[in-house]
């Protein structure tokens, strides 16, 4: 035996100690990443952390709009409604009832977007496929014109300002950004870190495989007594829940509710994001709404011709990238991975 | 009797699928029904199943209506089917296939709940798989097996319900000749281990027919032609040549294994 088949018998790794290995590696790399993103704002500029705000309030919202997308196999193209239901909410609360408790606003978000989802869901989820679609684009645009044309409640195409809120009952002080790049950012940065705990745990639940098997084929899955039309409600109703929450980050981040924030555009940009980063895999959706988010805010100082250059980008993504960007980076691990094998 | 069907008629417009069929499946029994193409038999079936309500008639399932029930309640009440084309969820494993059903059976419907966590799904699944010879396959996804695991997983999740009547629409379609005494000898120590009271097969193949019913009912044209045992009605070659068109190879007393 000579020296090199040596060391490579010592440097194996026994089958046991790699699995601890890939046990250890996810949640060691998601709390290098919180630690990554909490420390940010210290170097970082104000600027970059107001637009990961952003990326936490999406993110919140594609972890749950996947439930229904990527695990149940429905495909809303009207889920801006509950963006900005939360957004209104939000502006509602603290610009004509002076509630700025942002606890009591998310959970005024969620019991709405709750209720809301449970009416709106109970008529689509009977459809599928793109009758689905335009169903939930049906209603998107209709909440889209209550928005827009009842002005005395919603402030019509002015909107409505959303005032700074208390965090945990503080008001912290300083000003805007002092208060978007500190306590708000972390603020979003743990409810992103919960509702993604929350997300995970729903996937990997018995009502996630029921969701699974319902995508893959509902005649089998009623047959196993899974009850269809129940389970796919449920998924509709926390998507519904998820965007909302989001909806009232997103006003707060950018202190208005307008009803551009309901315009079934941005309902495609919720679908874009979860394209782009891979539906089929549960950290895509964040990390498309991270690339999205700062693609178009470098597309948009660049040139007048954004949309222009996002479109062709969708194009080539769906050509090239069918998994998203999430299946990149998974083929790229994996080849690595191959490699270290062999060497 | 576990099922009975009293004199269902089931009709499309002016076409009449089912006229007046009376059936009634006990407990410790292999009902075949045969019949030529278009007899009525997927019907029957849809009907027994609770998928189609019946035009006139009623379908009792221990003593309960269950016409136009639905494939969940019937899931919920004890019976099982497996279809003729085969039906899996392709980007799930055999594992996770057969855990579907164990939520339902276990009514173990909870959001939060971490599923990898359940020893009782987990072990209900290996158990069905390793009757169905599908242990080593369990965490290979349905889309990765062969045309013969596929159809036996599609058979193993309905088992996976342990339904107390199972109704299999050609259980061996799609199974080369060789194999599918195998598969339907695997089918019935299924049945015997996990407590099957009876099945319903619906098969064109005389052979497994003869060999394993215990009770034959003929379809023709919407009604039953004749509910004799295997014995009779093969002896009645009249009958065997009109519904069946020829007669099996090995006729002959048949091995008539009940289920229990």
């Amino acid at each position: 035996m000579n020296d090199a088949s040596v060391t490579s018998v010592l440097r194996r790794p026994s089958p046991k100690a790699r699995l601890v290995d890939q046990a250890l590696f996810m949640p060691l790399a998601i709390l290098a990443l919180l630690g990554a993103l909490a420390a940010l704002p210290h170097f970082s500029s104000p600027y970059t952390i107001i637009l990961l705000n952003s990326v936490f309030a999406y993110s919140i919202a594609l972890l749950g709009l996947n439930i229904l997308f990527g695990y149940s196999g429905l495909l809303s193209f009207g889920h801006a409604l509950f963006i900005a239901l939360g957004a209104y909410i939000a502006a509602v609360f603290t610009s004509k009832l002076g509630i700025k408790y942002l606890e009591v606003i998310l959970l005024a978000a969620i019991v709405a977007g709750a209720l809301v989802g449970l009416s709106i869901g109970a008529l689509c989820v009977r459809y599928t496929k793109i009758f689905f679609g335009m169903m939930t684009l049906a209603f998107g645009m209709t909440f889209h014109s209550f928005l827009f044309k009842f002005y005395n409640i919603t402030g019509g195409d002015q909107g409505i300002r959303v005032a700074r809120p208390l965090l945990l009952g503080q008001d912290l002080g300083g000003g805007k950004t002092g208060f978007l790049t500190g306590p708000f950012y972390y603020y979003g940065l743990v409810l992103l870190a919960i509702l993604a705990i929350a997300a995970w745990r729903i996937v990997r639940s018995p009502l996630g495989l029921h969701l699974r098997a319902v995508r893959e084929n509902k005649e089998k899955a009623a047959y196993l007594g899974v009850e269809v039309y129940r389970v796919r409600l449920i998924a509709f109703v926390i998507s519904a829940i998820y965007c909302s929450i989001a909806g009232v980050l997103i006003g707060v981040t950018v202190g208005l509710a307008d009803p551009e924030l309901g315009y079934w555009t941005q309902s495609g940009n919720l679908v874009f994001m979860t394209v782009l980063g891979g539906s089929g895999a549960f950290a895509g959706p964040p990390l498309g709404a991270l690339v999205f988010v700062f693609l178009q805010d470098f597309l948009m100082a660049s040139t007048q011709y954004w949309r222009f250059v996002l479109g062709a980008l969708l194009v080539l993504l769906v050509i090239f990238l069918p998994r998203g960007l999430i299946g990149l980076v998974e083929n790229i691990a994996s080849r690595l991975r191959r490699q270290r094998h062999v060497a | 009797m576990l099922l009975e069907v009293k004199h269902v008629s089931k009709s499309y417009e002016q076409f009449r699928a089912l006229d007046d069929v009376s059936i009634s499946v006990g407990e410790r029994e292999i009902v075949a029904i045969i019949g030529p193409n278009g007899a009525g038999k997927t019907t029957l079936v849809n009907v027994v199943t609770g998928l189609l309500g019946p035009s006139a008639g009623q379908v009792l399932f221990k003593g309960r209506d269950i016409a136009g029930a639905g494939p969940v309640a019937l899931a919920k009440l004890g019976m099982a089917r497996a279809f003729q084309l085969v039906q899996v969820f392709p980007a799930l494993t055999v594992r996770e296939t057969l855990s579907v059903a164990s939520i339902s059976r276990l009514g173990r419907r909870r959001m939060f709940s971490r599923l990898l966590v359940d020893a009782e799904i987990d072990k209900a699944g290996e158990e069905i798989a390793s009757i169905f010879k599908l242990a080593g396959r369990l965490d290979a996804k349905a889309s990765e097996l062969s045309q013969g695991e596929k159809k036996l997983l599609d058979v193993a999740s309905a088992f996976a319900l342990n339904p107390e009547v199972i109704l299999l629409d050609e259980p061996t379609s799609g199974v080369s000749t060789s194999d599918k005494y195998a598969v339907m000898e695997v089918l019935l120590t299924a049945a015997k281990l996990k407590g099957i009271k009876s099945i319903i097969l619906v098969e064109h193949d005389m052979e497994l027919v003869s060999r394993y019913s215990t009770r034959i009912v003929a379809l023709q044209e919407g009604r039953v032609l004749a509910d004799l045992p295997p014995r009779k009605f093969f002896a009645n070659s009249d009958l065997v040549s009109l519904v069946a068109g020829r007669l099996p190879r090995s006729q002959g007393p048949g091995r008539n294994n009940a289920v229990h």
